[in-house]
């Protein structure tokens, strides 16, 4: 049983890419292309969600995510309650389950997490009332389903199909909950090459079991690839024995134009942001013709307004087919 | 006068017995089986026909909680779970709070213990003082209090230096050392198995070598000490391979596999079952099926639940928040009968190792039904189907993943000291 979905197969949490099918996920996507439109018009907002109240849950701090998820309930006419919840009350002992309690009885809808600990939103969704939704939005190194779906959105935007992709993924694969998830939607998608591209201490034993291929050497993981996706180097990592300095990671792992060009003429570079220029991506890199960065963040609004309709059952209508 | 066990099948594998026996207890020995001594007048007299008649289990590792954290269990309910499971002796760890470590913590829990009267209680010493790993506990002190061995329960060791001195001072006064191989570099914030398993849900994994880098450590030191040791919780086949290579080479080194490693793997993780958090983590297939040799082969000898109960708010948190451990008296036995029925022991063998084998890692007079020995004593129906519930548990610790499984074999009576502590109503 999937605990994502309803007796007949609609999205009712949202936890995790792994165990969804390509027909689910074609119409997330389709669905938010539907979104796209609305925040280019003088008034963004539509009436989907009117009266449903959304909670944004946030025990580890981000603002990125939480205001693209606020963003996208407000759009969608939902009432928002914004909670960071890492500085007061587990502080104050009190627990996980206690938190969820008082949040149901201020009768929300709709929890989005955020959690330090992988496995948290599966938690939190196998233990509230049968009215609530929980949307994923990271948990631990486990998932950030959203993250991976607006990078699908952006993919599908440019190359238009995933059955010919060469993809990689570069970066701190062993800690990042946004690779994992990209993985399972970029294999349920379809894409039959995705390699991963590391040294060995970023790279999780058994990764190839997920269907990637991996590669230790930049210049060989990138050759001829149509997407590129960086992930972000937390300065945590040289502490830990991880790496020796964030000086030696550019100079064999950092993405620069010319290392870039021994990719497919066409390629697009990714980042799921927040950017450290000169650590993991060059600035020529991120500001250049092949970064579409900034174009993630866009419709990182019109995924999550698709996803919360989905799953509060109020999705618009939407044609079926690529969109 | 005295009591008769009438009518049952004695398993005995201490002296090779498996036959259809009466038992005769006076005084709260054991005094005859078969056709018992002359002139013995029979005042209580106990028909098991059809059932096991074995001596009472031993646990070799039982978190009883109190002092301290009563929240979680107390000596007087663990030790009602422990008889309701066939348990005649807990030997408690020394993680408790106060941590066992002077002669006082250890009268508590022998005179709360008595004063339950119900399940044996045998205490496991410090190995150093607050288990913090770098001063040597009163060990002289602790085994004259009644110590039967000594350990720094889950708590590992760092210097290398006190684990040496640690293990010759224990050696001076004929102490087991119970070892627990876990590199606490390796473990840090680590809570799953490193695997497909572990990198597929992002739980940070425990390697291999966490374990077999702290056994190779200890089990040269055991070998320079010459110390009688007993590592605790294999959980990986590479390990297993090293316990074996030592017991060949001599070393006076037995080893115990918590039985959920038996059952359980990584995938039984998969969706985040707090439940199936434990120390050492479920590993994988391949080393589920190394255990369960070395359980065949005699590497690993004794069986035991590592019983650590929680209250439920321990397990109430994400994965790898989840305080680890099981509560697994009450599965000592059945899980132990599931290996027979799974074709890899016999009965003998399996009573075997979670009564004589772990009296022996400790040098206890338990663990037999010898005439001269004391009257602890187990019955079970071995036919008796039944469902594992919440319900149902009478430990406090209520957390273990198997719940909902389905045992065959129930406890209808238990002796300590040939006193009736325990007995299945609807028997």
């Amino acid at each position: 049983m999937n605990l994502q979905l309803t007796e007949d197969g609609r999205l009712r949490h949202f936890l995790t890419i792994e165990g969804l099918d390509r027909p689910l996920l074609t119409r997330i996507l389709d669905t938010a292309e539907s979104f796209v439109g609305v925040g280019e018009r003088a008034v963004k907002k539509v009436p989907l969600l009117r009266g449903k109240t959304i909670a944004n849950l946030f025990f580890e701090p981000s603002t990125r995510t939480r205001s693209t998820f606020e963003l996208a309930a407000k759009r969608l006419s939902a009432d928002l309650l914004n909670l960071s919840v890492s500085a007061s009350a587990t502080k104050k002992g009190e627990s996980l389950m206690d938190t969820l309690r008082n949040l149901e009885a201020m009768q929300c809808e709709m929890f989005v997490v955020r959690h330090e600990a992988s496995g948290a939103a599966h938690y939190i969704a196998s233990h509230v009332a049968p009215h609530v939704s929980v949307i994923n939005a990271g948990d631990g190194r486990h998932a950030h389903p959203t993250q991976a779906m607006l990078d699908m959105f952006t993919i599908r935007r440019h190359k238009e199909r995933f059955e010919h992709l060469k993809v990689a993924i570069v970066g701190d694969l062993m800690h990042s909950r946004v690779a994992r998830s990209q993985i399972h939607a970029l294999s349920i998608l379809g894409v039959p090459e995705i390699r991963v591209v590391a040294p060995r201490t970023l790279i999780p034993p058994f990764i190839e079991n997920m269907g990637v291929h991996v590669y230790t050497r930049l210049n060989r993981g990138l050759k001829d690839v149509d997407v590129v996706i960086m992930l972000r180097l937390q300065h945590e990592r040289m502490d830990s024995g991880l790496l020796p300095s964030e000086h030696e990671y550019f100079r064999y792992y950092g993405l620069t134009e010319e290392r870039l060009a021994v990719a497919h003429e066409n390629v697009i570079v990714m980042h799921p942001g927040p950017m450290n220029r000169g650590v993991e991506i060059d600035s020529d890199v991120a500001d250049g013709p092949h970064s579409v960065i900034l174009q993630q963040v866009t419709y990182g609004i019109a995924i999550r307004m698709a996803v919360m309709s989905m799953c509060l059952g109020n999705p618009p209508a939407v044609e079926g087919g690529e969109g | 006068m005295g009591t008769r066990i009438r009518g049952g099948w004695v398993v005995d594998p201490a002296n090779g017995i498996d036959e259809q026996l009466d038992i005769y207890v006076e005084d709260g020995l054991i005094v005859g089986l078969g056709p018992g001594p002359a002139n013995f007048e029979v005042e209580r007299e106990y028909h098991v026909d059809g059932n096991v008649v074995c001596p009472g289990l031993i646990e070799l590792r039982a978190s009883l909680r109190e002092p301290g954290q009563e929240h979680k269990a107390t000596i007087a309910s663990e030790s009602r779970a422990a008889v309701r499971g066939g348990i005649t002796t807990l030997c408690c760890t020394p993680d408790t709070d106060p941590v066992i470590d002077t002669p006082a913590v250890v009268e508590l829990i022998h005179q709360r213990a008595a004063a339950v009267a119900c399940a044996r209680v045998e205490v496991q010493g410090a190995l150093t003082q607050r288990l913090e790993g770098s001063r040597l506990s009163e060990m002289g002190a602790l085994r004259d209090a009644g110590c039967i061995g000594v350990s720094n329960a889950y708590r590992v060791m760092e210097n290398t230096e006190v684990v040496r001195r640690a293990m010759e001072y224990a050696a001076t006064f004929g102490l087991t050392v119970l070892l627990f191989p876990e590199d606490p570099w390796l473990a840090q914030d680590h809570a799953a198995h490193e695997g497909a398993v572990g990198t597929r849900l992002g739980l940070p994994g425990l390697a291999e070598t966490a374990e077999t880098i702290t056994l190779a450590r200890d089990l040269l030191l055991v070998e320079a000490s010459g110390v009688r040791a007993h590592i605790c919780g294999l959980s990986t086949a590479r390990g297993v391979e090293m316990v074996a290579q030592a017991r060949a080479r001599g070393l006076p080194v037995t080893a115990d596999v918590a039985l959920p490693n038996l059952f359980l793997t990584e995938m039984d993780v998969t969706d985040f079952n707090s439940a199936c958090r434990v120390r050492p983590p479920l590993r994988t297939q391949r080393d589920r099926e190394a255990l369960r040799q070395g359980v065949r082969e005699g590497t690993i000898a004794t069986l035991c639940s590592a019983h650590q109960p929680h209250e439920p708010d321990a397990k109430q948190a994400p994965f790898t928040e989840a305080a680890p451990g099981i509560s697994g008296l009450e599965t000592l036995l059945v899980l132990t009968l599931r290996l027979v029925d799974e074709g890899l022991l016999t009965l003998q063998q399996a009573i075997s190792r979670v009564t004589y084998e772990p009296a022996r890692v400790f040098g206890l007079e338990a663990g037999t039904l010898s005439p001269g020995r004391p009257a602890d004593i187990c019955v079970f129906d071995p036919e008796r189907h039944w469902t594992l519930t919440r319900e149902r548990l009478w430990s406090e610790g209520r957390n273990t993943p198997f719940i909902g499984w389905e045992f065959k074999g129930e406890v209808t009576h238990t002796f300590v000291g040939g006193r009736l502590v325990y007995h299945l109503e609807e028997a």
